[in-house]
């Protein structure tokens, strides 16, 4: 199964082994339980629960214990759901980064580091103005738009609470999958900090480019 | 130790010999033409020697031809097959940028004598 629940450790570079030296995020993925099947019949839609990460016993809620009781299963600290690539996933079962290859293609969901009140230039992109010259717009937003309309557009860019987003980065390169010491290597950056959970899941981008190609 | 440490060290050689810049080596390197492989050699002076870990990389520095040609190689790269020392060089700083824009004479670097 493509689908994995891991910790982002950090950043570094490898050798691939037709020599490239590529710049991987280092996840520290599985192994995982999976702690729940849900089917149509019962719950109205196919999917597979996995829990990833050890959790005292006295910490887990009454009603995620009760949920764990009732599957069998050890209780575990963060628990996902996902809805494809899921045949014959049965509960109980410990999936690993066995199931992935180098060269695979993969979706990595996180919680984007927070920014804080931010400015319009680290928010949206900004260019910002003058530094000097008499300039008096450094690192404003500068017009919020048409006077005439004597409002301001909604959606329109503004500083504010930048980052803690859940945010996904598709169609990512898996350069190495080392099941022994359970580490998932991915080409290029992934949301979120170091230490937090991140989401591994099968590309939806190369699934459709692979089904449009037949 | 943690685990991107542990990562960096596994793909670190061993058998890279002690080299600075100035010093004149040889690079074996693997090249790809086609759908074949084989090694070629480059030999030059070290102009630079720079970064650590994986990413420590060298450039070498020869006149092919009357037409200067400088290449980089990652000294930890697959790619790189053997690195050899073949003369010590003395140069009184690291990086011999100095060199792009001498020509003949001026552009050599004194050699050291090394007891073999």
């Amino acid at each position: 199964m493509k689908n994995i629940l891991g910790r982002k450790v950090g950043m570094t570079s490898v050798f691939t082994d037709d020599g490239r030296h590529v710049p991987v995020t280092v996840i520290e993925a599985g192994p995982c339980t999976v702690v729940e099947r849900r089917t149509k019949e019962s719950h109205g839609y196919d999917a597979v629960a996995l829990g990833f990460g050890a959790i005292k016993k006295t910490r887990v809620t009454r009603a995620l214990a009760g949920h764990f009781k009732k599957q069998g299963v050890e209780a575990t600290r963060f628990v996902r759901e996902f809805r494809s690539g899921i045949d014959g996933v049965e509960v109980g079962q410990t999936v690993t980064v066995a199931g992935f290859e180098p060269g695979d293609r993969v979706d990595i969901v996180g919680i984007s580091k927070g920014h804080g009140f931010a400015g319009g230039i680290k928010r949206h992109n900004f260019s910002g103005g003058g530094a000097s010259h008499g300039s008096m717009i450094h690192r404003q937003p500068a017009s919020n738009g048409d006077t005439n309309a004597g409002r301001v557009v909604r959606g329109s860019r503004r500083p504010g609470h930048f980052g803690v987003d859940r945010t996904t980065h598709q169609n990512l390169e898996v350069v190495r999958a080392d099941a022994e010491r359970n580490l998932l290597l991915v080409r290029g950056p992934v949301p979120g900090a170091k230490g937090a959970l991140v989401v591994v899941r099968k590309s939806v981008k190369a699934a459709s480019a692979a089904a449009e190609a037949k | 130790m943690n685990v991107i440490d542990v990562l960096n060290r596994e793909q670190l050689k061993s058998n890279v010999p002690e080299f600075r810049s100035g010093d004149t080596v040889k690079v074996y390197s693997k090249v790809v033409e086609g759908d074949k492989e084989r090694v070629q050699m480059f030999e030059g002076i070290v102009t630079v020697r720079k970064g650590g870990g994986g990413k420590e990389a060298i450039t070498v520095r020869r006149v092919a031809h009357g037409v200067g040609v400088e290449k980089t190689f990652l000294i930890h790269s697959p790619r790189v097959e053997k690195i050899e020392v073949s003369k010590r060089g003395i140069v009184r700083r690291s990086r011999l940028y100095y060199l792009t824009e001498k020509i003949g004479k001026a552009a050599r670097v004194r050699e050291k004598k090394v007891a073999r």
